[in-house]
């Protein structure tokens, strides 16, 4: 059914008013005019104003049908300064709004495990005020389980898996580009609020990632870099210059081969998550290696893309270009995070590998800076049977399901040299960024490169 | 002083005036307003070190001047926490067509708080060559965009 403005209610005249053609574009079911002519109440028909006015702003002609198993949340904090999302969610719970579908959120802001002191965890109580109400509110719109806490839900550990295909309703730019171009699902890069919304409604307006004419690249990077790209500078790199645009990635099958291995899938996932928050990359194909570029290769690149050549000498630059807001620049690190996305369980085993002979090396038992590797609850609990999980606790790494970016949202912990080899991190927070081997270095000799 | 004018694509409509912060590469919505609204800070400072054009640079009421938006998906909540607590720039004026996370924050803003952000995008790199901090920025009902 075509919206009609003479025959529509108010929300349908709201509609032309945000259409900058001066008339309604979307065509909507029977079932989704109803919702937004109020049947099912204001709340959700205005929920369902929302995602079209948003779909409208990309052109999109009609909502279609969420069809994931799982939804995912980005918002997983209860910070007492976000009190209008709270009062927000309340409203919609209040109106009987639910998803449709179970869903995961981002991982926890806190947890004991991770080193505090007694006034960063009096800040933490004060900032996160909120965490137990809206945990509450997240078990009534329907979140899979007390566990389902992590941004790389699509662990098969957390068992949010989407199949090639399936469209989503998500948020997390890192599980976002990591379902797109990996595992080949359709999601565009939502908001937090707007990811819910959809899955209350259960459709989400087609646009963008969403289209196959959205998916085709519009830059081709070319890697001619002499060994295997550090993932996490690889993603910056092309996120930089890619801002909002499809990369086509040549050279990269080279060192990664052309199957989605464990090791494979791991390097994508932290490749793509500085990617979209180095710039705002929601799909990478790589050639030879993703599954869409494997069916349909160069066919995917739009004429004109324009071209960028990556080597070792522009990764130096890239990497050199990073600014460092410590006070003091030289200053020993205090703490070092690991795994923001959240570690998978081969990266678990091969950090336990690396930290234990370095500390060999360097004739050590324990490391030099406090470290905390953070993983899913899932993988945590998988991991924690292996006997890995002894051997890493042994070398006084810490093991932690938080969300390193909410340990660093606190202002003391901001003034603390911390170091990470997570470029999501660097970019968000005041965390120094060094790629693996130098991080190595660092907490298990306690020098710097 | 001579005024340029530039007509884009209305978003959330209004009508408002007011001085230029301008960002030349991608605005980072979290990493900008994560600080300001954690701390309260009444002017908003940007805390992207990232954006040396804006970073430190109050921006509340102002007229953000930028290309698009880039980084968490945590921006449109962002945004409309934002706007919500009344720390909201006076208008949001992109030169490229809106990403999928500023618009989020635009209409959540406009269909769920009380504020009115005018949101035009699609104003051309010629509007970002020419506008700079502190000129007076227009906003017309219209999408058009007058700078003084």
């Amino acid at each position: 059914m075509r919206t009609d403005v003479d025959s529509g209610s108010e929300m349908c005249y709201n509609l032309l008013e945000i259409n900058r053609e001066g008339e309604v574009t979307m065509v909507l079911n029977d079932e989704q005019q109803a919702i937004l002519d109020g049947k099912r109440g204001e709340t959700l028909s205005k929920v369902m104003k929302t995602l079209i006015m948003y779909g409208e702003a990309f052109g999109a002609e009609r909502m279609i049908p969420v069809t994931s198993e799982y939804g995912h949340t980005v918002i997983s904090f209860g910070i007492g300064v976000m009190r209008p999302v709270y009062e927000l969610y309340d409203k919609m719970l209040e109106a009987g709004a639910k998803s449709f579908q179970g869903f995961s959120a981002d991982p926890r802001p806190l947890d004991p495990e991770v080193p505090a002191n007694f006034l960063q965890k009096l800040v933490f109580k004060i900032m996160y005020s909120q965490q137990e109400r809206y945990e509450e509110q997240l078990k009534k719109f329907g979140i899979m389980s007390d566990d389902a806490y992590s941004c790389a839900c699509y662990l098969p550990e957390v068992n949010n898996v989407p199949k090639r295909g399936d469209i989503l309703s998500w948020a997390e730019s890192s599980a976002v580009v990591y379902a797109n171009s990996v595992l080949g699902a359709r999601c565009n890069r939502n908001s937090g609020i707007i990811e819910l919304m959809g899955m209350i409604a259960g459709v989400v307006p087609e646009f963008g990632l969403l289209t196959d004419e959205g998916r085709k690249a519009d830059l081709i990077v070319e890697v001619k870099t002499e060994k295997m790209p550090v993932a996490q500078l690889l993603g910056s790199a092309v996120g930089m210059k890619a801002m909002e645009r499809v990369p086509y990635i040549k050279g990269l099958d080279r060192f990664l081969g052309t199957e989605l291995t464990d090791d494979v899938c791991a390097y994508l996932k932290d490749f793509g998550a500085a990617t979209a928050s180095n710039g705002s990359v929601g799909l990478y194909h790589i050639e030879n290696l993703t599954p869409e570029c494997k069916d349909f290769g160069e066919e995917l690149v739009k004429d004109g893309a324009e071209v960028y050549v990556i080597d070792d000498k522009e990764l130096e630059r890239v990497k050199k270009s990073y600014p460092c807001i410590w006070k003091k620049q030289d200053a020993k690190p205090k703490l070092c995070f690991i795994g923001c996305p959240h570690l998978t369980m081969s990266q678990l085993i091969w950090w336990t590998e690396k930290i234990e002979n370095g500390l060999k090396e360097s004739g050590s038992r324990k490391v030099k800076v406090p470290t905390v590797l953070t993983t899913a609850p899932a993988v945590l609990k998988e991991f924690r049977n292996t006997p890995y999980a002894e051997r890493l606790l042994s070398t006084g790494a810490i093991l932690s399901y938080i969300c390193p970016l909410m340990y660093m949202n606190n202002p003391l912990s901001k003034k603390m040299p911390v170091i990470t080899s997570s470029n999501k991190l660097r970019t968000y927070t005041s965390a120094k960024y060094y790629d693996d081997s130098e991080i190595l270095e660092i907490i298990t000799k306690g020098g710097k490169k | 002083m001579m005024s340029k004018v530039f007509k884009g694509r209305v978003i959330t409509p209004g009508a408002v005036s007011a001085k230029a912060l301008v960002s030349r590469g991608g605005f980072n919505t979290l990493a900008s307003y994560q600080s300001a609204i954690m701390f309260g800070d009444k002017q908003v400072k940007c805390g992207d070190q990232n954006n040396p054009d804006i970073y430190k640079k109050p921006m509340i009421n102002k007229a953000i001047c930028l290309p698009e938006t880039i980084g968490s998906t945590t921006g449109g909540m962002v945004l409309y926490t934002v706007c919500a607590l009344g720390k909201a720039p006076a208008c949001m004026l992109f030169s490229k067509p809106i990403d999928s996370l500023a618009a989020s924050g635009a209409i959540l803003a406009a269909n769920w708080t009380e504020t009115k952000m005018p949101v035009v995008d699609s104003l051309g790199e010629d509007f970002l060559d020419y506008v700079k901090d502190d000129m007076t920025v227009t906003v017309s009902e219209d999408g058009t965009v007058t700078v003084d």
